[in-house]
């Protein structure tokens, strides 16, 4: 069961070949059964089963929705309801969650059975899904490698099938990046696209959450559940929400597909070239017409991001202080002791080097060189792009350098770290819409491909990433052991 | 050396706003502690902040009744520090595109009018507050403020004396309660004064080194903290020693200003916008709607109190302090067809001081405004003297009576039938030889002996002018 795809399920349960309450079970049994890769840090196994019974007499009473009874699970960034919400930190290990974030709602209110909180680097802040406060989440492809990050559980949880789909975040390639070390789809919204109320905020002006699910059909469905206008949510953008699954069979004939030259330079491995090669052919044959441009800003879009996004991570992690909720240090001395054991002990290494990278930025003589240039270049990454969209529909290129890499072998080189994200953090400093779909293996480990679209194209990506997993099959592979 | 103060203020004005500035929690004062704090208040992880669109609009009344340019586009920012009382461990503020630009208001001291430059007025987010009774060496954190608007108004260094402060702070709390911006409760900590005050020699343009005096929150301890500043700064300059630039805190049991925080030990606070809210944009629809609501204002309305209802200087500010005190006189002139002088002088007298005995405010007042006017419209028809008005007065604070059926009730309606006051005359001079003796041998003073003997014998409510015509004829035989 867990290989089908979410349409399939759907269809299922609305035949009566299986109830959601047993295909609820059977997923928590391959949860408990594939444990040792880490993807869940809570499982919500009463709560589904109360989910899913209520799910079946709604799919009884042919009130259901496409997701009614499907079982996913969500990243443990979104704060979920009675239900510990630790955005992978130590520091909110202890922390239960007295609201339903906007997505978490909306996914309820579609009938979605939620069998847990999936794995994640702390609070966001990773590629490689290692700076988990619970452990490294392992891929299923193979388990000495990492699956990315920093949504990793939700990758992991898709891809072994531990779940139908998953909700995840993406801040600087947090969704696709994972989905491509994993062989999923992914896609994360234009900016303002789905509401960031009760999402645990790391880089406020970057973060958007999306889907993950197995194929493009299955991404277009949780997103028509996900997004949305949210009054809660300031940046959440008040235009109406296109039926995403209706136009996923148009033709591709005369599609117009830029490929930057910056994105095949050095850097990216062979293999990987030749995939995305391949695969390039494919949409040549789909009736594309293929563009070769040039992006020259986008070689500043990593320093721009680690300035951007520490500068606001370090005052939006500045409410975890020990004083109302979360990790407090034991017998502080003083408020000082208090906030600097309750800090210093519950944040990990990468978070605090964000943290400190940020405040350093944003202090006195230190702004206008570091916080408004990296805006400035922000603005000139955005021109950059909305320049390519008057020549060509959407950007293609790759979502990762390599396939993935082995636990622990980044660890000790941050920067060697960050740049696994070059070709994904740009989009997210100008807002864009993007996708990441597998498109081959090197080695046996999972490439995907990366198809940038303008603003609110979501309909648009979601329709080329269709058409070619309708020619293609490498979507529907599944990892050994885990058929 | 003459020296010459230089003093500039920060107001915080808590926006009379039903709700926060950025949640739907209640803002009411004096609430059990922590239960007018949601999860945005509080910080929770995941919040996001919505602006509150009413305390926009009162930020925009302000500015346009100080003449303030209005930022067509201002911008919200992150102020970072740590303190307990602060949840974010930011607060939402503005910096460098605030939503008021330069404005400014006239005050009137010692007879002169003087401008006083308004720099901004920026929106922002009130803290919560430390409790520290009732803890046992721990402290309290009650966050039921936090999040309440504030609007900060920033002065230019433009008053010279404790004095001219006082004026600037008290024509400020004037306009912002007029506006209805704020309530003005200064106890309640609704409407708070930092003072920047420094000197320097008389003739000097350059500014001399300033100290920064925090929250004080009454009219009385504005001045008395700077007018200690002063003396302490001339003190230490007189004694070549240096002012250094430092926060400093004004202890009103001891008067006197005490160091809080030097320079060097400020935070840095790292404002940068915050991405959570969109920058707010101010067309000139929204501007035009506030401007066609806009009340009149304090100076207009004394200027138009002085011309329509022919009020000296002194009274007209009087009535215009306020604009609740405002309608109220202006009510009672429509309604009782007086005089405006009889009417204002009964405000500004009678019910003043009663008022004032009971520590009311006008709008909490026991004699409404068509009560007052329905006792008015009796002195001015001769029903009843003035003397007996403020009896019918003293009935109507008492009771919810009408003036008319008090005066019929007991009896005092004046009386001007000549016969009878003629009776009472002559019983009166018959009663009185000696008097009458006295008066007509040229001691005029024995007259008000005979005006009081009657209108006591009449319990007060012959009419006055007549009692005096018809004594002066009788005496005079």
């Amino acid at each position: 069961m867990h290989t089908k795809t979410l349409t399939e399920l759907a269809q299922g349960l609305r035949t009566g070949e299986f109830s959601s309450i047993e295909l609820t079970q059977a997923f928590l049994k391959r949860i408990k059964q594939h444990n040792h890769l880490n993807a869940y840090i809570t499982v919500t196994e009463e709560l589904a089963l109360q989910n899913a019974k209520d799910a079946d007499l709604r799919l009884s009473n042919d009130k259901a929705d496409l997701l009614t009874g499907i079982p996913i699970a969500q990243k443990d960034i979104f704060c979920t309801l009675n239900i510990k919400t630790s955005c992978g930190s130590k520091m909110l290990d202890n922390f239960i969650a007295p609201y339903n974030a906007t997505v978490v709602e909306k996914l309820n209110q579609a009938g979605a059975v939620m069998l847990g909180k999936l794995n994640m680097d702390e609070f966001a802040m990773g590629s490689s899904n290692e700076t988990s406060h619970f452990g490294a989440v392992k891929n299923p492809w193979n388990i000495n490698m990492v699956p990315g990050g920093s949504s990793g559980g939700s990758a992991v949880a898709v891809s072994a099938g531990l779940a139908v789909c998953a909700t995840g975040t993406d801040t600087g390639g947090s969704i696709r990046q994972p989905a491509a070390l994993c062989g999923i789809t992914g896609l994360k919204p234009t900016y303002g696209r789905v509401s960031r109320y009760g999402m645990i905020a790391y880089a406020s002006s970057l973060d958007q959450g999306g889907p993950m699910a197995r194929n493009a059909e299955d991404t277009a469905i949780l997103l028509q559940a996900m997004a949305g206008f949210d009054e809660k949510d300031s940046t959440s953008v008040n235009i109406p929400v296109p039926n995403y699954c209706s136009g996923l069979n148009n033709s591709l004939d005369g599609l117009k597909i830029g490929l930057p030259k910056e994105f095949f330079g050095e850097g990216l491995n062979n293999d990987v070239a030749v995939i995305l090669e391949t695969a390039i052919n494919e949409y040549r044959k789909l009736g594309a017409e293929i563009i070769e441009i040039s992006m020259p800003t986008l070689k500043l879009a990593i320093p721009a991001y680690y300035v951007i996004a520490p500068a606001e991570c370090s005052a939006n992690l500045s409410r975890f202080d020990g004083v109302r909720y979360g990790y407090r240090c034991n017998n502080p001395i003083d408020l000082t002791d208090l906030y600097t054991r309750s800090r210093g002990e519950g944040f990990g290494k990468e978070v605090k080097r964000r943290i400190l990278m940020g405040t350093y930025a944003l202090s006195a003589g230190y702004y206008d060189a570091y916080y408004l240039k990296a805006q400035k270049i922000r603005r000139l990454i955005s021109q950059d792009f909305k320049n390519s969209f008057t020549k060509v529909d959407v950007i293609m290129g790759p979502v990762t350098p390599t396939t993935a890499f082995g636990i622990g072998d980044k660890m000790d080189d941050p920067i060697e770290m960050y740049l696994s994200d070059i070709y994904t953090i740009a989009i997210n400093l100008a807002g864009l819409p993007a996708m990441s779909i597998p498109a081959g293996f090197v080695d046996g480990m999972p490439v995907g491909i990366q198809i940038i679209g303008n603003y609110f194209a979501e309909d648009r990506l979601l329709n080329i990433a269709h058409q070619y997993q309708h020619v293609t099959d490498w979507h529907q592979h599944t990892p050994k052991g885990f058929e | 050396m003459e020296w010459e103060t230089v003093i500039g203020l920060e107001i915080h004005a808590q926006l009379a706003t039903q709700s926060k500035i950025f949640s739907g929690a209640p803002t009411a004062y004096g609430a059990e502690p922590n239960t007018q704090a949601c999860a945005i208040d509080l910080g929770m992880p995941g919040v996001l902040p919505v602006l509150n669109e009413k305390a926009v609009h009162m930020a925009v009344t302000f500015g346009m009744a100080i003449e303030a340019r209005i930022a067509p586009y201002s911008v919200f920012a992150r102020k970072n520090y740590f303190y307990p009382d602060l949840p974010k461990g930011y607060q939402i503020s503005q910096m460098e595109l605030p939503i008021v630009g330069a404005g400014h208001l006239d005050i009137d001291v010692d007879g002169i009018t003087k401008r006083i430059g308004i720099t901004r007025a920026h929106l922002e987010e009130d803290a919560g507050k430390s409790v520290h009774e009732n803890f046992h060496g721990l402290t309290g954190i009650d966050l039921n403020r936090a999040g309440t608007p504030l609007l900060e108004i920033v002065s230019e260094p433009d008053m010279r004396s404790a004095k001219e402060a006082v004026a600037y702070m008290r024509k400020l709390h004037e306009l912002v309660r007029y506006l209805g911006v704020c309530d003005g409760n200064m106890q309640e900590g609704s409407f708070r004064c930092d003072a920047n005050v420094s000197i320097r020699p008389k003739g000097q343009t350059e500014f001399g080194t300033r100290a920064e005096i925090k929250n004080i929150n009454s009219f009385k301890f504005v001045e008395k903290a700077i007018n200690y500043e002063i003396e302490r700064q001339i003190e230490l300059l007189e004694n070549d020693s240096k002012v250094i630039q430092e926060t400093r805190l004004y202890d009103s049991v001891k008067d006197e200003t005490r160091s809080m925080r030097s320079k060097e030990e400020a935070n840095d606070y790292r404002y940068f916008p915050d991405p959570d809210l969109l920058p707010v944009s101010i067309d000139e629809n929204f501007k035009a709607q506030i401007k066609a609501t806009l009340p009149e204002l304090p100076d207009t309305k004394k200027q138009r109190f002085k011309t329509a209802y022919n009020l000296d200087d002194e009274t007209a500010t009087i009535l215009s302090s306020s604009r609740q005190l405002a309608d109220y006189f202006e009510t009672v002139v429509k309604l009782s067809g007086c005089e405006a002088k009889l009417c204002a002088n009964w405000i500004t007298g009678d019910l003043s001081a009663a008022l004032n005995k009971a520590g009311l405010e006008i709008t909490d007042s026991p004699v409404s405004d068509i009560r007052l006017a329905g006792l008015l419209a009796r002195i001015s028809d001769n029903t009843i003297s003035g003397k007996i008005a403020k009896q019918v007065f003293e009935a109507l604070w008492q009771s919810s009576s009408v003036a008319d059926d008090i005066i019929a009730e007991k009896g005092l309606k004046q009386i001007t039938d000549t016969g009878a006051i003629e009776t009472i005359i002559d019983k009166i001079i018959a009663e009185n030889v000696g008097q009458v003796e006295q008066y007509r041998s040229g001691k005029d003073k024995v007259f008000a002996f005979f005006v009081g003997q009657v209108m006591k014998e009449m319990q007060g409510k012959a009419n006055p002018a007549e009692v005096n015509k018809m004594l002066k004829t009788k005496l005079q035989g």
